[in-house]
């Protein structure tokens, strides 16, 4: 989230498109309805199901899975055609005015530099022409015919009310009520709160989803506003940490990027890293990288990361690929090129997409080791549970290493929330038989290999036995000891680089922040993004001072905020050129002639003058991108496409088939049905309910007294198409998979007209397995595709093509 | 925001409430007492409700119920119905407005209105069964009951089930040992909404107020509030977008009434005792619990099966 | 009061019309002199708190834990109730039905509790040792990594990686045990890792 769920109280608007927060975050949705109760605010909800969230919604549209894109266009478009546009704020704060490449054009679905054997772009032409000083040409008048601005609304005039429609099957009158209500929040007093999830991400497109959304914030000036913001609303507890130290493939802690093969030492890793403005005076402060990446080092192998050696630069592994991510494991270990496969806490085998190919690919396995606080279906995937589990152990030849862990009432430590606040909290009971903490069972692994590799010797044993391991009990750190390293220490005294007479940390203390990291080696720190978090002042993220000055929602002495204690992101923009708030009842801060200050933490120089430094601080452009030059895979502008399995082909860009720039692998596009498939012709889709926390609440008895069985949900018209009957058995199934369920027929879900057609929508609810004390059931990716989004390969879980038909059901 | 419950105190308090502030009892007099207790009362706003069943897990946490686990039906309710183990539930409607033409799910928090003039207690034949204290709570007491089911017959909201394990009686405390140390019920504490508020009787009344306010400014022109006088008034009511539909509401009674037999078995054993009863008139009271019962609310259904066509999830 | 007949008996009087002896059995009429205390007992007295937030979803709600036994003086500790945590400025008390239930995830009878073993092809899990289990497991990853580490690519430039063997981080551990996991991964050269921000 760029603000806050307590922040979400001062806003005017909700649009919850892309999410069903009432049922998946209601404790997060009560500050909707308070803004609701106290301020009149009015909610909007935008979904092909009628959810909980739209039986309190002041406005409900329906829409087609799958296009949300030509929906959000849709609404940019109605915004650049009736006026309602920020000016002040897209002037000033967005690359409106900057004059794009003259190569770069979109044409027939289709950006310029495709390769469609590659199914990826040059990008080369992507880009702002950069005049001789060096830095971005502009135009301020926007008059350019090539600037961001005249591109963008060229781009999005495709998206008429009646294409919309045509597209998404939202009828027109319903659109337009959505962009007439969304587009008064152009004015600089009234502000707009988008509420997303995995109804943006799960999708072959899902990054652009929420960039169009991002770039419609922006056209209305309401980001960095109280308020407003992009609020993405993360799934588990610590998904925001879990990406925040940088637990994926590709990155390292704090949002730094993983070598390639083609970075071959760190010079030239560095090369690509400068991040030089693009406009005078801009912060641009990722030119601080180099003091992140060396701190990093420093943390990860202390005295044995030199000057000398690059600071164990070469130590790192380095990438071939994009990224060796979830989807390309399973793929690795199908091809059999993978021999093991450890789980912390996961239970890919209903989380992943595609379960027959996730039993074949985890049956060719040498080892799977497993660790949770509960059973799961992945560490039980080689046992038969009938139709729920069909396999035959005897053929199954992966050991299996179960391990008990515990589960948060009996760890201590930090998550990180959707507001990004690192919350401490504290062990309250003890764990049953042998559970062991997490922490434990990682020195475990870490200890007795590096013992293993000292006795034995092996493969480049170096990055293991040097590893920085100073904690007091080597067997099992503790969670103070690893929040101090995560925060950063200063090896020697650091000074004030612009006052050296001041010292920022003595030699040996904890740092009091990022700002005192040094690329020499003599600061280490784990996450430069949490640095703060535990220093000298003590555990901030242990903090439970709820004073709130004036309610703004900030709650700024409640634990820690990452970046820098700071509650709303990119909060200098909320306030004018001038530095005076755009609406002084929603000040946060404020420029008083000689530095900013307010409720919050600056997101800018405290001393940054307001008409000079841009507020988009970590872009070298100073400002936020309508055009994102060659930052995405799949285009600078979002652009409409189906998913790989829909029920009606393309309708701006016929002869394209889903994200032209989505990874596919050989075998699984064969197993996408044809778009407008007569075999398969209703449009799926997935999702949780308010009663089920995925697949741990199967463990739980109240929960699964709450929503016991596995059931899909139907429409009636499509009930009494199909003679199917309320909580009668129905069969279903999609090119890769087929399951069992009870039917809900329902009036929440009506049939949707697209370019003239009924589309039939069948929704399939997640939680069920086979363990548990919930009735055994399936789980929607027995149906679902194996492709993920262009650039982060997050699975299309949301929309899919299957077949229905009532069924006996099962014999008693 | 409404003030939220607070945190409950670990350390050992006397009861707020107790036996000297019966007000009534089940089959016995008693002498209420001088002074009555400020009224409580639950106040569950309809229009803020997002049936997310928090007030059911809530509930069965406190209380340490523990329901079966049971099939799906085709609908969203789960447990079925109200059950010994289930003090509330949360009953889904989907409700064509043929002003708008816009559908609306309409949920409510099904469970013990804890009415002023409770059907249940004076329908109960075993002394001490059921009592009410004066602050309006209407508890049950289960080494007195004798499980007839009475108390089902009698309320005008079908709330009471009998167990078949200790064939007793069960519904919603409204968390009495909760309130006796000055909390909130866990329902109310839980509700992430504040769909579920807690405080005294007037103070939900004004709290009401100022929603019906909100829901009329959003064009919700008959929103209103539910504190049906045929039962005297509750201590759970409702804030209801629809107040001049009730029934709409998976077949909220309209206008919620003591059967006036059941006042008749109540004067009579009250007043006259049973050895002066009638033989016609127990005979006729047992003919009416048995053939008889809820005769209002079954009526009310069926006006709600007219305006809504067909009940489901 | 004997329930079981009384209650027969009521049901059975409705039946055969013998009302009157029925409801005289019971004593109708008349008022006990003394009646049980309905309220029940408080059950959070005397039991010892911890705060937590809920594991689930990314609200991270405030919780408070109540337990018989206390951790922090070395006893064993057995919570018995979870409920919001009212001065939390995001939830304030307030929990959804998954974390109104936390006390059944903690007490779940599916929880795991003891390391086990599945040998390849047999229809069991065996229980193990920790140090087995441990000793076997980094037995298998030495192993692989000896046999399929990469040290340099085709164009001979270090490139130090392990793409054999895979980790999957969780989504609900905390940032601590995330940043341990971060260092044994990386520094074993682990590149197919990540997590459930993923899907």
């Amino acid at each position: 989230m760029t603000n806050s769920w307590t922040d979400i109280k001062n806003t005017d608007l909700v649009i919850i498109m892309g999410g069903n927060a009432a049922e998946a975050h209601p404790c997060g949705f009560k500050w909707v309805t308070e803004a609701k109760a106290n301020r009149g605010a009015k909610l909007i909800v935008v979904d092909p199901r009628f959810t909980r969230s739209a039986s309190v919604a002041d406005f409900y549209a329906p829409i087609r899975q799958g296009t949300d894109i030509a929906f959000l266009l849709g609404m940019i478009n109605y915004c650049m055609q009736n006026d309602k546009v920020h000016w002040d704020y897209v002037k000033a704060f967005t690359n409106a005015s900057y004059i794009v490449k003259d190569g770069f054009a979109y044409k027939d679905g289709l950006f310029t530099g495709y390769d469609e054997v590659k199914r990826d772009y040059d990008k080369s032409t992507w880009d702002y022409v950069i005049g001789p000083d060096g830095y971005a040409v502009v135009d301020d008048t926007l008059a350019n015919p090539r600037c961001v601005w005249n591109l963008l609304k060229e781009h999005v005039s495709i998206y008429t009310p009646e294409m919309v429609e045509r597209i998404c099957g939202t009828p027109k009158d319903k659109f337009l009520k959505v962009a007439e209500m969304v587009s008064e929040c152009s004015s600089p007093t009234k502000v707009m709160t988008s509420m997303y999830a995995l109804g943006w991400t799960q999708h072959s497109k899902g990054s652009q989803n929420i960039r169009a959304m991002a770039m419609l914030q922006l056209i209305l000036g309401n980001i960095g506003m109280r308020g407003g913001g992009m609020n993405a609303l993360r799934g588990h507890s610590n998904i925001q940490g879990l990406t925040d130290v940088g637990l994926m493939s590709n990155l390292l802690p704090g949002y730094l990027t993983l070598p390639t093969d083609k970075e071959v030492d760190l010079e030239t890793y560095m090369s690509t890293r400068g991040f030089k403005p693009l406009r005078p005076n801009q912060m641009s402060y990722w030119q601080n990288y180099r003091k992140f990446f060396v701190s990093f080092q420093k943390a990860m192998w202390g005295t044995a990361a030199t000057p000398q050696n690059n600071f164990a630069y070469d130590w790192l592994p380095k990438l071939d690929v994009a990224g060796y991510d979830l989807l390309r494991a399973f793929e690795l270990m199908n091809q059999g090129k993978m021999t093991g496969y450890i789980c912390q806490g996961f239970n890919p085998l209903l989380a992943a997409p595609n379960r027959k190919k996730l039993t074949d690919s985890l049956s060719k396995l040498k080892f799977l080791v497993t660790m949770d606080p509960l059973d799961t279906e992945t560490s039980r995937f080689w046992e038969n549970h009938g139709e729920f589990n069909d396999v035959d152990p005897s053929q199954i030849q992966t050991e299996v290493i179960q391990l008990p862990s515990t589960c948060f009432a009996e760890d201590e430590g930090s998550l990180t929330n959707s507001s990004r606040w690192l919350q401490w909290h504290w062990p309250g009971g003890t764990p049953p038989g042998e559970a062991m903490t997490d922490n434990w069972i990682m020195a475990q692994i870490h200890v007795r290999l590096k013992d293993l590799y000292r006795k034995e010797g092996g493969k480049f044993p170096d990055p293991i036995v040097n590893l920085d391991w100073a904690y007091a009990d080597p067997n099992e750190p503790t969670a103070e000891e690893l929040a101090k390293e995560i925060n950063g220490k200063a090896l020697t005294t650091v000074y004030d680089t612009a006052d050296p007479t001041k010292v920022l940390a003595e030699a040996g203390k904890l740092l009091p922040g990022f700002a005192a990291l040094r690329d020499d080696g003599s600061t280490t720190c784990g996450c430069w993004v949490y640095s703060g978090c535990f220093n000298e002042n003590g555990n901030n993220m242990a903090r439970r001072d709820t004073s709130d000055p004036d309610e703004t929602g900030a709650y700024s002495k409640w634990t820690f905020s990452w970046p820098a204690n700071r509650r709303i992101l990119y909060n200098r923009a909320s306030a004018d050129l001038n530095g005076k708030p755009w609406d002084p009842s929603r000040k946060i801060i404020e420029w008083d002639g000689a530095k900013w200050s307010g409720y919050d933490v600056p997101d800018i120089l405290p001393t940054a003058k307001p008409g000079e430094v841009g507020p988009f601080i970590m872009n070298p452009e100073g400002v936020s991108r309508l055009f994102t030059r060659g930052l995405m895979r799949d285009g600078p502008f979002p652009a409409h496409y189906e998913p790989f399995e829909s029920p009606l082909g393309n309708l701006v860009a016929p002869n394209v088939r889903g994200n032209p720039a989505a990874r596919v692998f050989k075998g699984d596009f064969e197993q996408f049905a044809e778009p407008a498939s007569e075999e398969f012709p209703y449009a799926a889709t997935s999702y949780r309910l308010t009663e089920h926390f995925h697949y741990w609440t199967k463990h739980v008895h109240v929960n699964a007294v709450l929503q016991p069985e596995f059931f899909v949900e139907i429409s009636e018209e499509l009930a009494a198409e199909k003679g199917i009957t309320r909580g009668g058995w129905v069969h279903v199934w999609s090119k890769r998979g087929s399951i069992e369920a009870k039917a809900v027929v329902t009036k929440r879900i009506k049939p949707l007209i697209c370019d003239g057609k009924p589309v039939h929508v069948i929704g399939i609810p997640l939680h069920w397995g086979f363990t548990g004390a919930a009735r055994k059931g399936f789980g929607p990716n027995s149906l679902t595709p194996f492709v993920g989004d262009a650039n982060i390969e997050t699975p299309e879980y949301k929309a899919f093509l299957v077949n229905i038909e009532p069924i006996a059901g099962p014999v008693a | 925001m409404f003030p939220p419950v607070p945190n409950p105190s670990t350390a050992p308090q006397s009861p707020k409430f107790g036996e000297q502030d019966l007000m009534r009892r089940s089959a016995s007099n008693v002498t209420p007492p001088a002074q009555r207790q400020t009224e409580v009362a639950k106040l569950i706003d309809v229009s803020k409700c997002i049936g997310c069943k928090a007030c059911q897990a809530a509930c069965i946490e406190w209380n340490d119920t523990h329901p079966e686990i049971e099939e799906n039906v085709g609908v969203f309710e789960n447990p079925h119905d109200l059950t010994p183990d289930m003090f509330t539930l949360m009953r889904f409607t989907e409700w064509e407005n043929p002003e708008t033409n816009n559908l609306e799910w309409l949920i409510r928090k099904d469970g013990c209105m804890h009415c002023e003039d409770p059907g249940c207690l004076k329908a109960c034949p075993a002394p001490g069964a059921i009592v009410q204290y004066s602050n309006g709570i209407v508890d049950f007491v289960h080494e007195n009951c004798i499980g007839c089911g009475y108390c089902v017959k009698g309320c005008p909201f079908n709330i009471p089930r009998i167990s078949q394990v200790d064939h007793t009686a069960y519904k919603c405390t409204l968390c009495s040992d909760r309130i006796a140390v000055g909390q909130g019920p866990a329902c109310a504490k839980a509700c992430p909404t504040q769909a579920i508020v807690y405080g005294t009787k007037e103070e939900m009344k004004k709290h009401a107020e100022g929603r019906i306010t909100d829901l009329k400014s959003r064009g919700f022109a008959n929103a209103g509030l539910y504190d049906p006088p045929g039962v005297g008034g509750t201590h759970v009511m409702y804030v209801l977008h629809h107040a001049d539909k009730p029934e709409i509401y998976a077949g909220l009674p309209n206008n919620p009434t003591i059967s006036p037999i059941v006042e008749a078995w109540k004067g009579m054993t009250k007043y006259a005792g049973l050895a002066v009863m009638g033989v016609a008139a127990v005979t006729g009271f047992l003919h009416y619990m048995v053939n008889g019962p809820n005769r209002v609310t079954e009526e009310d259904e069926e006006a709600a099966e007219r305006l809504t066509g067909d009940r489901s999830s | 009061m004997n329930m079981e007949l009384s209650r027969r008996q009521f049901l059975g009087a409705v039946g055969a019309g013998a009302a009157a002896t029925a409801l005289g059995s019971l004593g109708f009429g008349e008022i006990e002199a003394a009646h049980a205390e309905a309220i029940r007992a408080f059950k959070l007295v005397s039991t010892t708190e911890t705060r937590n937030t809920c594991p689930y979803c990314s609200v991270a709600c405030g919780i408070i834990m109540y337990s018989r036994g206390d951790r922090t003086k070395g006893e064993k500790a057995e919570i018995i109730h979870i409920e919001g945590d009212t001065d939390h400025p995001t939830n304030r008390g307030t929990l959804c039905p998954k974390g109104a239930a936390l006390l059944d995830f903690v007490k779940s009878e599916t929880r795991l509790k003891y390391p086990m073993i599945r040998k390849p092809g047999s229809d069991k899990f065996e229980r193990v040792s920790w140090d087995e289990a441990l000793d076997r497991i980094v037995r298998l990853m030495k192993d692989d990594r000896d046999a399929n580490f990469i040290e340099r690519n085709e164009a001979a430039v270090p490139v130090n990686r392990w793409i054999t063997t895979g980790f999957l981080a969780a989504s609900a551990t905390t940032n601590e045990t995330a940043w341990e996991t971060y260092k044994v991964v990386r520094s074993a050269g682990m590149l197919v890792f990540d997590n459930q921000a993923r899907v």
